[in-house]
């Protein structure tokens, strides 16, 4: 399990090489998300970020097979079209590894202590959290939904 | 007792201050109460505080409710929902 909060950029060709070190994996899901339109600068809570992180990738392997995973969170000043986080889980099966990779990107939103400031013409602006970054999260509590992969 | 205090983004920037160390009076049991009590302390600290503002706590680092606990040593984050992914 690799959990890294960075400046700097990611190669996912690199990470996903990394992952395929063992030879029971199967499927790796894999998830960039990247600036859209706007400049901002992503601020974090050092030390609560690695640690939640860590805690939603350990629920994920609760609730599913995970062999590996993946978590790369960038933090600073990003220009649109620069990648800003990384979610890769390999897994024997792709079930397993597509619902384990979205269940950890709803939670990061909703869990993880990031901030982003959009710095737009007009001025520099708080992003606002959305309800419906809570309603992704929430729909994976209640029975746990373990697919047979 | 005393409690270190940590604020971030919108909130640092509305008080004016990424946090310090605190003696707190007695009777402060709880993130609820801290934030109460912070709240008294002027114009910008009442309205960035205030009750039904969303602001989110952490305790030692984890994500807690307000009714959450605090005691002597420990480390209470205050900040807005949050926006990362």
């Amino acid at each position: 399990m690799k959990i890294s909060v960075q400046s700097q950029d990611f190669d996912l060709t690199e990470e996903t090489r990394f992952l395929l070190k063992d030879k029971k994996i199967g499927a790796i899901a894999s998830f960039v998300g990247v600036v859209r339109e706007v400049a901002m600068t992503l601020e974090h809570y050092p030390g609560m970020t690695e640690n939640s992180i860590r805690k939603i990738v350990e629920d994920a392997r609760a609730r599913w097979q995970v062999m590996d995973c993946t978590v790369i969170h960038r933090y600073g000043a990003l220009q649109p079209g620069d990648q800003i986080v990384l979610v890769a889980v390999a897994s024997a099966h792709r079930g397993d590894a597509f619902a384990a990779c979205e269940f950890i990107m709803d939670y990061l939103k909703t869990q993880a202590p990031f901030w982003k400031k959009e710095h737009r013409p007009g001025g520099a602006q708080w992003v606002e959290a959305r309800s419906s970054d809570d309603q992704a999260a929430e729909r994976w509590q209640g029975p746990t939904r373990k697919k047979a992969g | 007792m005393k409690v270190k205090v940590l604020f971030f983004a919108g909130l640092r920037e509305q008080l004016g201050t990424s946090g310090e160390e605190i003696e707190l009076p007695g009777g402060i049991a709880t993130v609820a109460g801290l934030r109460s009590y912070l709240s008294k302390r002027g114009n910008s600290w009442k309205t960035a505080l205030a009750e039904g503002k969303l602001v989110r706590a952490a305790v030692n680092q984890d994500m807690v409710q307000q009714t959450a606990a605090i005691k002597a040593g420990d480390e209470v984050a205050f900040f807005p929902p949050v926006t990362g992914g």
